[in-house]
């Protein structure tokens, strides 16, 4: 042991490396209710070749790695079940490139979403990217690996669609680069029209390689951005208010909320809609759009919109901050959520499953779900809110999400960013020929098993 | 359970039903004017269940207090039709649901209620209110739930009022300055219209305004512009007291222009009629409203009511009139706000 730790000091220095309790026990945990697991060292590289050494120190001597964005994802991806060195990549934070034209960006793989958008508000503000409803301090290289969402997703899909290439640190300690930096300085394809392998590193959770640098798409951010929510109390109108919206082809993002706190949402079915414009003339036009298209619900006096000026300046904020404050109702500052990728059509069945559960587990509840690709899919998040000092508390939300993730494989959704006791059932109900797939790919990527065991684990 | 007193005989003797004829949101003659309004006194159906969009108009035209818009609301509600969406109408019957949580200020005789909206109380300082400002009550538990007209939810109304009426009984006040004209309206109309007897004195708070200002006289300079002014569609329940504006903005030096829509033809913000109907005839009435503020070249818009100054102010700027409230103009006449900064 005293060997790594000289080894890890020689790569990167006494400073960025730590085996002290303190920052252990910081390192352990994230703020979900997963128990907590030590791992042995922290280390914080700057550079890939240096996680590259890291690497090949650990495959030698056969030590876990897990590597680490800002540990927000709540599902304890960053919990070094079998200890080991943990990697933040926090250090990795320089935005190396931005192509104007071609609207990307490349940015190292510790690189905050924050960074990346005030970076771009300031240098580039006609251009903007996919920002997920997370703090500023998460990482773009954690969110696309984990196939995250974010204020593009409605138009584009998840945010690792967005990505145009990448560079990992393989488990054996190669840097590869994937897409056309592969083959030239530009990063505009992750793989088109070269076999996509960026398939080989995207929702595995960081079991087949360290991101050291991301390519990701940028789009145009226009100058006025705009609110409407849509309200009913009919979840099973949800689907078709969405196909009638998807369909306009004019959307910037769309979600879907419902939670009995305060008064004035209970009961109801809440459909955010933004959009954006260069002009208020373009704004007013999408505006009567939307209107036009839920009219009929409107004469039928099934759904309606409500008055939104008071709350817009809350609506529009990047990243939102309801999250964090639902975090609160109970005290402590604990949320949980389970976020199924999942139909649209199945969202009366999902509301009906939460309110359920929240009923079950005396919990306090929230349901959100983001339109995905125009309404190819959804991501429906269950959401529960729990007091950290209540361990009681903690055991039943952490019964109900178990409880939710088997609902969903019984809907046949995939479970989002799931925890390892759920990509445990995940793997269980799989057709079996794409878990030996699975298996197979990760044995040939990390044939030493180092990469954040106990994910993804046939 | 409380009863609207409606005398069905009155509007089958009426000579001309003012109240519809000269409603501006639904065309009739005069003789299927006659005739609807009698089917609703009957209680049959009546195309006024479903075209009536809540302006309160047909309150003032009727000339003998007859109450043809609560009775419409109550008609509404009994036959189950929704003016606005099912949704939005529960939504606001939650929103405005009584948790404990109203502010009570320190209170004399005197109290001043701003209902549900924070921003009237937030106005409602300087010396104008000078000793008042800490008499504030705000909060669901002394709000007028008028607004529940709109959605044709009297047994809400008849619920909540009682019990507002009997918070401010046991405050002990002798009077109230209702800051919305929809607080003065409840207490001074509504109330009576449903034989619920008011514990206080209401003030109208244009005619405290007024008080007010003629004891600050020497601090008073003319304002020396010209305005037009946007009339809530709670003014209609209180048509005496839009006389009262037109003295305020006198007194202030406020010179109000000529317009099509001002007295009793005054239109509608729009806010409600988005809400319950669409965008449609809400933009179609903002628009004629505020092209007919703009032809008079007037500098400001006076607004009474802050969610018609919510709903049409940003609208109004658009047009090049500054949006004002009739409280932050009295400041500006006593040198408060500076002149231009609204």
């Amino acid at each position: 042991m005293g060997d790594i730790l000289d080894s890890l000091k020689e790569i990167l220095g006494e400073r960025w490396v730590s085996n002290r309790p303190e920052e252990l026990w910081y390192y352990s945990r994230d703020p979900g209710v997963l128990e907590p697991h030590r791992p042995d060292y922290v280390v914080a590289p700057q550079t890939p070749e240096q996680v590259q050494r890291i690497v090949q120190l650990a495959a030698r001597e056969r030590v876990p790695l897990v590597p680490m964005g800002n540990a927000m994802a709540l599902t304890g991806l960053v919990i070094p079940l079998r200890g080991g060195i943990v990697v933040d990549m926090k250090r990795m934070n320089r935005i190396l490139e931005v192509n104007e034209m071609a609207r990307y960006a490349v940015v190292e793989g510790g690189t905050s979403q924050g960074a990346l958008k005030a970076y771009l508000q300031e240098q580039y503000p006609h251009l903007r990217h996919s920002l997920p409803d997370a703090p500023a301090g998460t990482t773009i290289a954690a969110n696309v690996a984990l196939h995250g969402q974010g204020r593009l997703t409605q138009q584009y899909g998840f945010n690792s669609e967005m990505v145009c290439g990448l560079e990992i640190v393989l488990p054996t300690g190669e840097i590869c680069r994937v897409g056309s930096p592969s083959l030239g300085p530009h990063w505009f394809s992750r793989g088109p029209a070269l076999p996509d392998l960026s398939g080989l590193f995207l929702g595995w959770l960081g079991t087949t390689g360290i991101i050291t640098k991301v390519g990701l798409r940028l789009y145009p951010n226009k100058r006025f951005r705009e609110v409407e929510i849509f309200v009913t109390d009919m979840p099973e109108l949800v689907p078709e208010v969405i196909y009638r919206l998807t369909h306009l082809e004019l959307l910037e993002d769309m979600t879907v909320w419902f939670q009995p706190k305060p008064l004035m949402f209970k009961d109801n079915y809440h459909v955010t809609i933004y959009f954006t414009g260069d002009s208020q003339e373009e704004i007013e036009f999408k505006r009567k759009m939307v209107w036009d298209a839920l009219q009929e619900f409107m004469d039928s006096k099934d759904g309606g919109f409500m008055v939104v000026d008071p709350l817009k300046p809350r609506l529009l904020e990047m990243p939102q901050r309801s999250v964090a404050e639902f975090a609160d109702v109970p005290r402590g500052g604990g949320f949980e959520y389970s976020g199924p990728i999942t139909l649209v059509e199945h969202f009366p069945r999902y509301a009906q499953k939460l309110v359920e559960l929240a009923g079950k587990y005396d919990l306090l509840y929230a349901g959100t779900a983001r339109v995905i690709s125009g309404g190819h899919a959804m991501m429906f998040a269950i959401s529960f809110a729990f007091n950290r000092a209540d361990r009681a508390m903690m055991e039943r939300v952490k019964a109900a999400m178990d409880e939710a993730t088997e609902f969903a494989l019984q809907m046949g959704s995939i479970p989002w960013k799931p925890n390892f006791m759920e990509q445990k059932m995940i793997l269980q109900k799989m057709d079996p020929v794409t878990r030996g797939l699975i298996q197979s790919v990760r044995r040939l990527l990390d044939p030493n098993n180092i990469m954040n065991p106990g994910n993804w684990e046939v | 359970m409380l009863a609207l007193r409606h005398d069905p005989e009155i509007c089958k003797e009426c000579p001309s039903p003012r109240c519809l004829l000269d409603c501006q949101y639904m065309e009739m003659g005069e003789e299927e004017a006659r005739q609807e309004i009698l089917k609703l006194a009957r209680g049959e159906d009546s195309r006024l269940l479903k075209d009536c969009v809540t302006c309160y108009g047909c309150e003032e035209y009727c000339p003998y207090g007859n109450h043809p818009f609560f009775l419409i609301c109550e008609m509404r509600e009994k036959k189950g039709i929704y003016t606005a969406p099912r949704p939005i109408t529960n939504q606001w019957i939650n929103m405005t649901q009584m948790q404990g949580k109203a502010l009570v200020g320190k209170l004399k005789d005197v109290a001043l209620s701003s209902c549900v909206l924070p921003s009237l109380g937030t106005m409602a300082s300087g010396e104008i209110f000078a000793g008042l400002s800490s008499s504030m009550v705000l909060g669901a538990e002394f709000m007028c739930p008028a607004v529940h007209t709109h959605f044709a939810k009297m047994s809400v109304l008849k619920e909540r009022l009682p019990i507002v009426l009997g918070n401010f009984r046991r405050l002990g006040v002798r009077e109230l300055i209702c800051l919305h004209d929809e607080c003065y309206g409840t207490f001074t109309s509504l109330a009576q219209a449903y034989g619920m007897e008011v514990p206080f004195e209401p003030v109208y708070y244009m005619d405290f305004l007024l008080r007010r200002l003629e004891e600050l006289q020497e601090k008073l300079r003319p304002l020396e512009l010209s305005v037009v002014y946007q009339r809530p569609c709670s003014n209609r329940w209180i048509p005496r007291k839009h006389a009262v504006a037109k003295k305020l903005l006198d007194m202030l030096g406020a010179r109000l222009m000529e317009r099509t829509y001002q007295d009793d033809n005054s239109l509608c913000c729009g806010g409600i009629l988005r809400l319950i109907g669409g965008y449609k005839l809400s933009d179609e009435v903002q628009r004629r409203n505020i092209e007919d503020m703009a032809r008079t070249g007037a500098e400001y818009c006076v607004f009474n009511c802050p969610a018609c100054q919510e709903t049409l102010g940003p609208k109004v700027a658009k047009a090049g009139l500054k949006p004002i409230h009739m409280i932050d103009l009295c400041k500006m006449a006593l040198g408060e706000i500076p002149k231009g900064e609204v």
